[in-house]
């Protein structure tokens, strides 16, 4: 069982969703916190969700509110670097760029796409592990 | 410096660095929850908070509640640069800024507001390990500074790290054993925290008149004393020559004094006191409203006057009544007067804060004006009193420069005092009406004293502590009664009764100053509070009785009762007047 968890967690980090910060956040917990980083997962999702709706709702507009739009995304990266999620904050990056330079092709490019997928995948892995965690 | 030992006399004696009390604001809460793991872990005190205002409500409730404050930059509600402004002004707290945008404009931008430090997201708990340096940091540079800046920062100290300051600070800071020196000490850093000498009135720096003062109080006011920035206050104020460092030093200093005045020790009154007593005896012919006594009390350097101050607090009780208190005040007054030029705002309120603890020897003082000066001051508040004592010496001489750092002082808590210096002021300004000093110095009184006696009786309003000019100006209106302050203008007579009203108010400002929290981000040493006693107490009464003239109304309330004084008062005032050098003394005096 914990088994399976290191690895799904391994393979996070082989994949660069996750980066040394969220061994940071592991090291945070302890016996006095032993649910720190679930919580701070959760929350994550939680306010990630909510952002990412937020710019989906935004995109889904005529006009591209470029300035929200980079709001969103600069929050967005913002949980995401705090909570190590290496690949998400990347992407948010790109967005941000492209929000930049007003480019509302971007937006709908691959990376927006591509970002918000590898933050499901990144959801859905951590939700196994946190899964396989609470079994063991 | 850092003694990771116990702190002196801090509330929350913690050993440094563990136990640094942080706040951290951030809207993102996945952030905001790592950031309060981390700083956690390395033993500091955290509160969270979402939201800017939230922060700065906290933030202003307790003055000294934080050491220092983590802001994100990107915030909805407020931008967090904002937020460090107001926290660097208000609270002189260290901030440190972050955000996940590492670009160099912005990270500038943090540098250039002030921010003591910036983080680049992710946060590292390494990074927040090392926070506290800027605590100490900020603690050393605000005792070297100045003796305002280091009472205040003294306070904070105190309370954090007592060690730290003790080596940064004078004595002052921390204990207030030594409120002489801490006045002193006060009176010449406050000159505008160039270390000055106190005795001397002219000082480069910004003089913070009467006038000006009595225009920053009022832009304070208005747009509230925990809002009030000094960008803001700046463009109300509308000053020619006026940096915003200014407002914002004076206006970290009126904080200060603010909450010194919700503070208000018993102590500071028992130290002006002390100076009232001492200098009736010394005053003996300002009982009669000799102005040419009065002048040469208000000549005194700050520093003379202080020690008379102290000397006649001493004795205070009985002297205090006599007319020979009228000349202590005057002293006190004087040295009030210095004390507050230097203290600016800040320290001066906190001086009146002394000054409530004058109004306890203003028992001594005639009671016939004082009765009717606590009456009035009960609006008043006790600068009332120790006004009208102050005035008296203020009136002989400082009655100019009185007024003037009334001004200054208005803002504090101490405005109580702080009016009573421009009303002292205003009665010898009243007989200089042309004084511009006086004039002005009346009404700002006013307002000062309007609050004062406003928030003392009204209850223990958190307004009494604040400067609330516009409160106190009211009181005074109301009392326009042009009998009352030609008797202020007599200082003299202020000062027999002013002592008994001084008491009065002085203990109603400590009351209310006890009750109240001063939006002051610092606490107010004692130290600052003795000398506002000391040195404030005294002026301010003076001030106060210098200003009927002019400010008539505030005057009259305090002295209404008193018409005998009040009339004797009027006769002297002539004299008085002329005592007082208004000119020289409020801008010297005054320090920004």
């Amino acid at each position: 069982m914990q088994r399976q968890v290191a690895l799904i967690k391994q393979s996070l980090f082989d994949q660069g969703y996750l980066d040394e910060q969220f061994i940071e956040l592991e090291e945070l917990q302890d016996d006095a916190n032993p649910n720190f980083v679930e919580e701070v997962a959760t929350l994550y999702f939680k306010d990630s969700a909510r952002l990412i709706s937020n710019i989906e709702q935004a995109l889904e507009r005529g006009s591209f509110d470029f300035n929200r739009l980079d709001n969103y995304m600069h929050q967005f990266k913002g949980s995401s670097t705090s909570i190590g999620a290496s690949k998400v904050k990347t992407e948010c990056t790109m967005f941000r760029e492209y929000c930049r330079v007003g480019n509302a092709e971007g937006f709908l490019t691959i990376p927006y796409l591509r970002r918000v997928q590898m933050f499901e995948d990144f959801q859905a892995t951590e939700e196994r592990a946190r899964n396989v965690e609470k079994e063991a | 410096m850092l003694t990771p030992g116990a702190v002196g006399g801090s509330s929350n004696s913690d050993p440094f660095p563990s136990g640094l009390r942080v706040l951290v604001v951030d809207d993102d809460p996945t952030c905001l929850m790592i950031l309060e793991r981390m700083l956690k872990t390395c033993l500091y005190r955290v509160t969270k908070c979402n939201r800017a205002e939230i922060a700065l409500s906290l933030l202003r409730k307790n003055k000294n509640g934080f050491d220092i404050v983590i802001s994100d930059v990107h915030m909805p509600d407020m931008n967090g640069f904002k937020l460090l402004e107001h926290v660097g002004l208000e609270m002189d707290l260290p901030v440190i800024m972050m955000s996940a945008d590492d670009s160099k404009s912005v990270v500038l931008k943090g540098v250039t507001h002030g921010a003591v430090d910036y983080l680049i997201k992710p946060v590292r708990i390494e990074a927040l390990k090392n926070i506290w340096q800027h605590v100490v940091r900020k603690k050393q540079n605000v005792s070297e500074h100045s003796g305002s800046v280091e009472e205040t920062g003294g306070d904070r100290q105190q309370q954090r790290d007592d060690d730290d300051d003790d080596g940064g600070d004078n004595n002052n800071s921390s204990s207030g054993n030594n409120e002489g020196n801490l006045r002193k000490r006060k009176e010449e850093e406050q000159g505008g925290d160039d270390k000055e000498d106190t005795s001397s009135l002219k000082k480069p720096r910004v003089v913070w008149s009467v006038e000006l003062h009595q225009q920053f109080v009022a832009a304070v006011n208005h747009l509230g004393v925990d809002k009030a920035v000094p960008k803001k206050i700046l463009e109300m104020m509308n000053v020619q020559g006026l940096t915003r460092e200014n407002v914002a030093s004076h206006l970290q200093k009126y904080r200060i004094y603010l909450k010194r005045l919700g503070g208000v020790s018993q102590h500071q009154g028992n130290i002006n006191h002390s100076f009232m007593t001492g200098q009736d005896p010394s005053y003996g012919p300002l009982n009669g409203f000799d102005l040419q006594g009065l002048a040469t009390a208000g000549q005194l350097q700050a520093q003379s006057l202080a020690q008379l101050q102290a000397v006649g607090l001493g004795q205070s009780s009985s002297p205090l009544i006599k007319p020979g208190i009228t000349s202590v005040d005057q002293r006190s007054f004087f040295t009030f007067q210095n004390s507050k030029s230097r203290f600016g705002d800040g320290h001066g309120p906190m001086m009146m804060n002394g000054g409530n603890k004058q109004t306890s020897l203003l028992h001594g003082v005639p009671t016939g004006h004082m009765r009717l000066q606590q009456q009035q001051m009960a609006g008043m508040r006790v600068a009332g009193p120790s006004m009208q004592q102050q005035q008296q010496s203020m009136l002989s001489r400082r009655s100019v420069p009185e007024t003037r750092s009334s001004r200054v002082l208005p803002g504090a808590t101490h405005s109580a005092f702080n009016n009573s210096f421009p009303l002292a002021s205003a009665p010898g300004m009243m007989s200089v009406s042309d004084t511009k000093g006086v004039n002005e110095f009346c009404n700002p009184s006013y307002d000062i004293l309007n609050n004062f006696p406003q928030q003392q009786h009204h209850n223990n309003n958190n307004s009494v502590n604040e400067w609330d000019l516009r409160n106190v100006g009211m009181v005074f209106n109301s009392h326009q009664d042009n009998t009352t302050s030609a008797a202020f203008s007599t200082s003299e007579a202020y000062s027999s009764s002013s002592t008994h009203k001084r008491k009065r108010e002085a203990e109603l400002v400590v009351e209310h100053g006890q009750n109240q929290q001063q939006p002051q981000s610092r606490s107010v040493n004692p130290m600052n509070q003795i000398y506002m006693n000391d040195g404030g107490s005294v002026r301010m009464k003076t001030e106060t009785v210098t200003c009927p003239p002019q400010a008539t109304t505030m005057f009259h309330e305090q002295y209404s009762n008193q018409d005998d004084l009040l009339s004797a008062l009027l006769k002297q005032e002539g004299l008085l007047d002329t005592e007082f050098d208004f000119e020289g003394y409020s801008f010297d005096n005054i320090l920004v």
